[in-house]
């Protein structure tokens, strides 16, 4: 606690955070106290008027004054009471007033049972209505597949257009109208552009915003099963609740965690869950018919005998793991196959890339950011990466980090920075630095300074900028007037940072880059600053891989190998290959063994290979650790029980190595024995075994029910084959319970699998779950990080700087494009992700579309890796000549090497 | 009498007459002066603002930070659209020099570089007027870059008119600044104070026109002078706009302190067919009535107005005779306030809707003596609980009318309680009322 205070609240006094404001305060006491204009994450703007409580001037004043507990500073000494009978009154003649418009509709309102308005309707006490009018109504809005729109629940406390606008940087939303008829919504109907939209659900207190995919395939909050999970979209590793009824994957919301993903989750993250309904599915385990090459469903035990006959007469097996695995499926498949046979499944060129970003991580002395850290850095600098498409938290991260530096200028006015609406106009449209250099325009370039650059040009800018603060960091000659103007500015930016932070990634898949953004931060460690340095990966594994004990070497180096050393089974675990590398390459590998099985859950160009799948279980079927981009370990847990035929990957591999007489893994029975073999084996992942309660983890003897204790029909479920209620199925891997009976108090952080308190029924319960408003959950936020920087140690510096990049004259030179929508393998398949997803196309500066008098949309002919392509044309006004954009993983787009060079064909 | 605001010279607002008549001395005198000194002279005529809070002029700039490296502002109210007030509009109509004068001394006092003046839309013609005085005052270099050789001195300022769209809260100094800024007309939070963040965040003041307009004056004949005029609390002349039920409407500018009975009877010449007076809403249409039997002895000066149980606002003066229906008039009211809320905060923006339908409700001859109750305790519980004085102006005529005139608000009305039995089911926690206490 920073500076603190006393205060009275009704007679008791209290010791509080004087920076923080009344109502943060009550809320941190556990006190209730009810409110909706305040939001933990976006601050005070007094407009409800919910949270009035009575002030005092001192021990003689009796009368007091009602002041709104939201915009109320601490002072110490202060004398308030909640309880005061006029206060109440009051309070309750708000909510009142916002039922006077409210059409109360509730039993057919998605937010009923879950509504922040339902609880703070009960709490002010308000049940009579004094109000004989008819109520005002609207017109409705279509906002795209995620969120609904029901503007007449609207009570007017502007929170959606606070946080879209103001907290998310959206653009096409805003309140319109006056008086008791303010709307909120876009100019006209159509998509929310924000791709931070979904957060509009939670913020949201009422029913107006509300989960369209949830909507297709409702059930109340009391009556779905919930899990705590890890978000498996991206490297950042957003902590999410997933929700299931009747077998189906309802939902998926922001799991609390103060040093993560905060109260937030990005689009993808909160909408990508529908694959997991997908007809595309694996269910059950299949068995290809050698004559018909038709697949068969198999049960459980029979797929297990299957493969054990495949596996009997096979002389040497391949492993391929996969970074959207969990770490126990890959070291279980490591276990197997043993290091050398074990590839991970990615590129070797990104394996290259993640390898050397770990490394520089370990053994560097910067250290790597979460993403809490980096809403609180000040100067930014991003290093190729398309932040909002490749990891897009963070990008929601840096909206805030740009705010850190004009923030500050509210102290010496003594401005508390919870003032959000005093801060705001004082600091205007005032941004922080932040420089991002990318080939292509960004989402953020409006709250940056950009640079449009090939990979190799953004390298040397960011050794320009290393070599301001170290000579260990080698000069760059023959830099552009624009080079050295703009490295000068970063450099003296950073100078005058008080925590500054590097972010780089492999997207463009430079090694230079990667390199660039380490010396940039080992420089300034040197010349004693501070410098935080962030990584992202490309999947929410990747970093586990990358620390893994195994070879490092991918999906290339497999096929090489085969070559020199032939092998006959390829087990794949998790892994569409055809994602990785060049079709003719792995038709050709794949053709190269006697048996592919493949261990998946939906079907991709690979499982449509094997000969054998095994259906494991995705994200919200099984239990595992992931380790972010950050270098945390995480743990998911499974949802619900999804039947024998569908497990966790690690368990089924285990049943094949006892089905294959590998008896000593028999000890291996649930997840901590995964866990603990591999930290035993690996030290680096030491500990991760205790980043959740154990499975035999009990609170006064009980397990945590995954259900909340209101869930109803569970008798009902089934009733229709037989009036017997099943036994429930029973978790052995971890201490939550299958149902609604168990400890009804609030469960240790890293197992909470829904916020829910007494009269706070709404996810705004996550108050109750924190030490104090905005911080830690109680007991402290879940996950451990693995990666710490070295101390001490002067960093190695990197010197190999490359060449300018330089156009070719009839070539271009291929840079990605991702896509939040799109580019992710996963999420594409929910349909509302889909919908949003381009279609195939290539990006052409707008440049070189001029002088080859391309117009937009027209075909063109593209000449790669010896295939032509004919795809549309997308100009673009920022890409520099010479650079061709080729949009990551779309659905139909042939893969296309970056850093090759294409040649054009005008169709 | 002296008049300051409106003399009685013709073409006053024409350049040269105006500096005929001494105009533009002020300001050279002003600036042969510190600015402190300045403001020590306004503060000490006792200047109170005229738009509507007779807030202390000379205070309010002393408030403005003297080492500060960010621009400071002025910013000049012509907004007015409180419904009785239109005393604005005949400064820039008649004499807009003045104002333009008191402008440049009042920048000069803060050490402003600029001032807006804030005007509102439906004053097309007035920001005409005014237009072309500001033109010709910067043709004569008056204002902007040429002041210091006319005027003396190093100090320069420029003038800029700015045209709203028709919303009465804008006039509500916090909103005028984001309506300047091109935000929405909301109003902000205090604290913090203008004079620390105002107009995009920098330190600003801001004053009625007629406030600033009064500033030449106290320049050029002394705080004394000034401070001698009517009644001492509350010095100088006050521009009343007198309307409704009298004989001659208009504007008249007279010493503070004036008999609001001298006022309706002397100057607006009476009630028309010597009719009785029923009601009198001495300071725009958000100040609390009067009943006709409590005018007389009434001083129009904010204490004297205060002690009498009403404000003197913009003193803007709506007689209404015995045949006025109050509860028609309190219903239009009651509409103008609802449709000018912002939609802010909550107390205004549902109170004012829900008293307008009441009040329709009982204007149609079907309200009963409960709707009485539930308007004032609607209008109690917006009152100072609000973010701007919006809900309070909207308040204030509700709980007054019915306060003050219960009778004929009981006789609009059916009496019988008509409240539907309350939920007993609910009283679990002892919230509904129980029938009987309804009853009573
Ligand atoms: C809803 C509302 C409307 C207002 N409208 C006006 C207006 O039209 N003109 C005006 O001068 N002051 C208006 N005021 C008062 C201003 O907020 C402010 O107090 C005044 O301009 C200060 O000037 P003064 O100190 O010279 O009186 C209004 C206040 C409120 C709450
Ligand atoms: S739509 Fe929801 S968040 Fe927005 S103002 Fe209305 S109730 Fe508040
Ligand atoms: S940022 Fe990444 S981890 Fe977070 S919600 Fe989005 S896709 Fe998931
Ligand atoms: S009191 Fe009325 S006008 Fe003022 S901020 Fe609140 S809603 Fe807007
Ligand atoms: S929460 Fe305090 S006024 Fe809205």
């Amino acid at each position: 606690m920073a500076k603190t205070a006393k205060i009275t609240v009704d007679g008791k006094t209290y010791e509080v955070d004087a920076t923080k404001n009344l109502l943060e305060v009550c809320l941190s006491l556990k006190l209730d106290l009810p409110y909706f204009c305040w939001h933990p994450a976006m601050g005070s703007v007094g407009a409800c008027r919910q949270c009035a409580v009575k002030k005092f001037r001192d021990e003689n004043d009796k009368v007091g004054k009602l002041f709104m507990a939201c915009m109320e500073p601490i002072v110490d000494g202060m004398i308030i009471s909640i309880q005061d009978a006029e206060a109440k009154e009051f309070r309750k003649g708000v909510i009142e007033w916002l039922m006077t418009n409210h059409p109360h509709d509730c039993p057919v309102c998605d937010e009923g049972g879950e509504c922040h308005l339902q609880d703070m309707t009960v709490m002010t006490g308000h049940d009579y209505r004094r109000y004989r009018f008819k109520k005002r109504t609207y017109k409705n809005q279509y906002l795209g597949p995620f969120i609904n729109h029901e503007m007449n629940r609207c009570i007017q406390c502007y929170r959606c257009v606070r946080y879209y606008r103001d907290y998310a940087g959206g653009k096409d939303f805003d309140v319109f109208g006056v008086h008791n008829t303010v709307y909120f919504g876009r100019h006209e109907d159509g998509v929310l552009e924000n791709e931070f939209s979904g957060n509009l659900v939670e913020v949201c207190p009422t029913g107006v915003f509300t989960d369209k995919t949830l909507g297709k395939h409702y059930t109340r909050k009391w009556d779905q099963t919930y899990a705590p999970s890890i978000c498996v979209h991206c490297s950042v590793g957003c902590n999410t609740i997933a929700a299931e009824r009747y077998g189906l994957l309802r939902r998926v919301q922001s799991r609390y965690n103060g040093e993560v993903n905060g109260y937030f989750l990005c689009d993808r993250g909160r909408f990508g869950y529908e694959f997991v309904n997908s007809p595309k599915r694996i269910r059950k385990p299949l068995r290809k018919n050698k004559e018909t090459r038709q697949f068969e469903e198999l049960g459980s035990e029979d797929a297990l005998k299957y493969i054990r006959k495949l596996l009997s007469d096979s002389k040497r097996i391949i492993g391929i793991g996969s970074a959207r695995a969990s770490l126990e499926s890959n070291f279980t498949l490591l276990s197997f196959v043993e290091k050398q046979n074990f590839y991970w499944g990615e590129s070797d060129r990104n394996i290259q890339l993640i390898q050397k970003q770990y490394d520089i991580l370990r053994n560097g002395p910067a250290r790597t950011p979460s993403l809490r850290d980096i809403e609180k850095c000040d100067v930014v600098i991003v290093l190729g990466e398309d932040l909002t498409n490749t990891a897009p938290m963070i990008a929601l991260a840096l909206r805030q980090s740009v705010r850190q530096e004009p923030v500050q200028s509210a102290t010496p006015y003594r401005i508390p920075h919870w003032q959000d609406q005093a801060v705001r106009e004082l600091t205007q449209d005032e941004k922080g630095p932040i420089f991002i250099a990318t080939p292509l325009a960004t989402r953020l370039d409006e709250i940056s300074e950009t640079y449009r650059a090939a990979a190799d040009d953004i390298a040397r800018l960011g050794f320009m900028v290393a070599n301001s603060f170290s000579d260990r960091s080698p000069l760059v000659s023959g830099a552009t007037d624009e080079q050295k103007k703009l490295s000068g500015k970063i450099s003296e930016a950073l100078k005058k940072a008080k925590r500054p932070l590097i972010i780089a990634g492999p997207s463009l898949q430079s090694e230079a880059v990667i390199e660039a953004a380490a010396n940039i931060a080992n420089a300034m460690i040197t010349s004693g600053k501070t410098c935080e340095l962030c990584f992202t990966v490309p999947e929410v594994n990747s970093m586990g891989m990358a620390m893994m004990d195994i070879t490092h070497q991918g999906i290339e180096s497999a096929f090489e190998a085969l070559k020199n050393k032939p092998a006959d089974t390829l087990i794949i675990l998790e892994n569409d290959l055809y994602r990785r590398a060049e079709e003719q390459a792995v038709d050709s590998f794949l053709g190269k063994f006697k048996n592919v099985i493949v261990l998946d859950y939906l079907e991709n160009s690979t499982s449509l290979k094997a000969d054998a799948v095994l259906s494991s279980g995705s994200f919200a079927e099984s239990d595992g650790t992931f380790v972010n981009n950050e270098g945390r370990a995480q743990r998911f847990y499974q949802v619900y029980d999804a039947g024998e035929n569908i497990k966790e990957s690690w368990r089924w591999l285990r049943d094949i190595m006892l089905n294959s007489g590998l008896h000593e893994f028999g000890k291996w029975k649930i997840l901590s024995d995964f866990t603990n073999a591999l930290s035993k084996a690996m030290p680096v992942f030491d500990g991760i075994n205790n980043i959740t309660p154990p499975p035999g983890f009990r609170i006064a003897g009980e397990k945590i029910p995954r259900e909340p204790f209101r869930y109803s029909g569970r008798t009902a479920m089934f009733a229709n084959k037989s009036v017997h209620e099943p036994k429930p199925p029973e978790d052995i891997d971890s201490p939550l319970s299958f149902t609604m009976e168990g400890y009804r108090g609030k469960p240790p952080s890293s197992i909470i699998p829904f916020f829910w308190s007494p009269g706070w029924n709404s996810q705004q319960a996550i108050n109750k779950y924190q030490i104090e408003i905005g911080g830690a959950l109680h007991g402290g936020d879940p996950g451990k990080r693995l990666i710490e920087p070295k101390s001490g140690k002067t960093p190695a510096f990197f010197t190999k700087i490359p060449q300018a990049f330089s156009p070719r004259n009839g070539d271009w030179f291929v840079v990605p494009v991702y896509h939040i929508f799109g580019s992710e393998e996963l999420s594409v398949n929910a349909p509302g992700i889909n919908e949003l997803t381009p279609k195939p196309y290539v990006m052409i500066s707008s440049e070189d579309a001029g002088s080859l008098g391309l117009t937009s949309e027209k075909q063109i002919e593209l000449e790669a890796q010896g295939k032509t392509y004919s795809l549309p044309a997308k100009l673009n006004l920022g890409l520099p000549k010479g650079l061709i954009g080729i949009p990551k993983g779309l659905p139909g787009m042939p893969e296309i090497k970056t850093g090759s060079w294409v040649r054009l064909k005008m169709g | 009498m002296e008049k300051i605001l409106l003399p009685d010279i013709k073409n006053l607002h024409q350049i040269d007459v105006y500096i005929q008549n001494g105009g533009y001395e002020a300001v050279k005198k002003a600036y042969k002066r510190t600015p402190d000194e300045v403001i020590d002279e306004v503060k000490r005529s006792g200047l109170r603002g005229r738009g509507g809070a007779a807030f202390l002029t000379g205070l309010k700039w002393s408030f403005m930070p003297k080492n500060t490296d960010k621009p400071k502002y002025l910013c000049v109210n012509g907004d007015e659209s409180e419904p009785g007030s239109f005393k604005d509009r005949q400064i820039f109509e008649f004499n807009p020099h003045a104002l333009i004068e008191g402008i440049t001394i009042a920048c000069y006092a803060i050490q402003a570089k600029a001032a807006y003046v804030y005007i509102r839309g439906e004053y097309h013609n007035w920001i005409q007027m005014l237009q072309k005085a500001l033109d010709d005052a910067y043709a004569r270099g008056f204002v902007g870059e040429k002041m210091p050789e006319t005027l003396g001195g190093s100090f320069s300022c420029n003038i800029y008119i700015h045209k709203g769209a028709g919303a009465y809260v804008c006039g509500e100094e916090s909103s005028l600044m984001n309506s300047i800024e091109g935000k929405r007309g909301y109003p902000r939070v205090k604290p913090p104070f203008p004079a620390q963040f105002g107009l995009w965040g920098c330190p600003t003041t801001i004053n009625n026109v007629e406030t600033i307009s009064n500033v030449p004056t106290i320049i050029n004949k002394g705080w004394e002078w000034f401070s001698k005029i009517g009644e001492p609390r509350h010095p100088g002349t006050l521009l009343f706009g007198v309307s409704g039920h009298v004989n001659k409407p208009g504007v008249y500018e007279l010493p503070s302190g004036v008999l609001l009975t001298d006022l309706i009877y002397k100057y607006a010449g009476g009630v028309p067919g010597n009719k009785k007076i029923k009601c009198v809403i001495p300071g725009g249409s958000s100040m609390p009535p009067l009943r006709g039997d409590q005018l007389e002895g009434v001083k129009m000066d904010a204490e004297s107005l205060k002690a009498a149980g009403s404000a003197i606002g913009t003193g803007g003066v709506m007689v209404m005779d015995e045949d006025t229906d109050l509860v028609r008039v309190l219903a239009r009211i009651a509409k103008f306030y609802k449709h000018e809320s912002c939609g802010q905060c909550t107390p205004c923006r549902e109170g004012t809707g829900w008293m307008l339908k009441t009040l329709n409700r009982i204007a149609r001859g079907e309200g009963t003596s409960s709707d009485l109750d539930l308007l004032t305790d609607v209008a109690k519980n917006i009152e100072g609980n609000t973010i701007c004085a919006l809900g309070d102006a909207a308040a204030w005529p509700v709980k007054f009318f019915i306060q003050r005139f219960r009778e004929e608000f009981e006789k609009a009305v059916k009496p019988e309680v008509s409240i539907p039995v309350a939920n007993k089911i609910h009283s679990m926690r002892n919230t509904a009322v129980p029938l009987a206490e309804i009853k009573k």
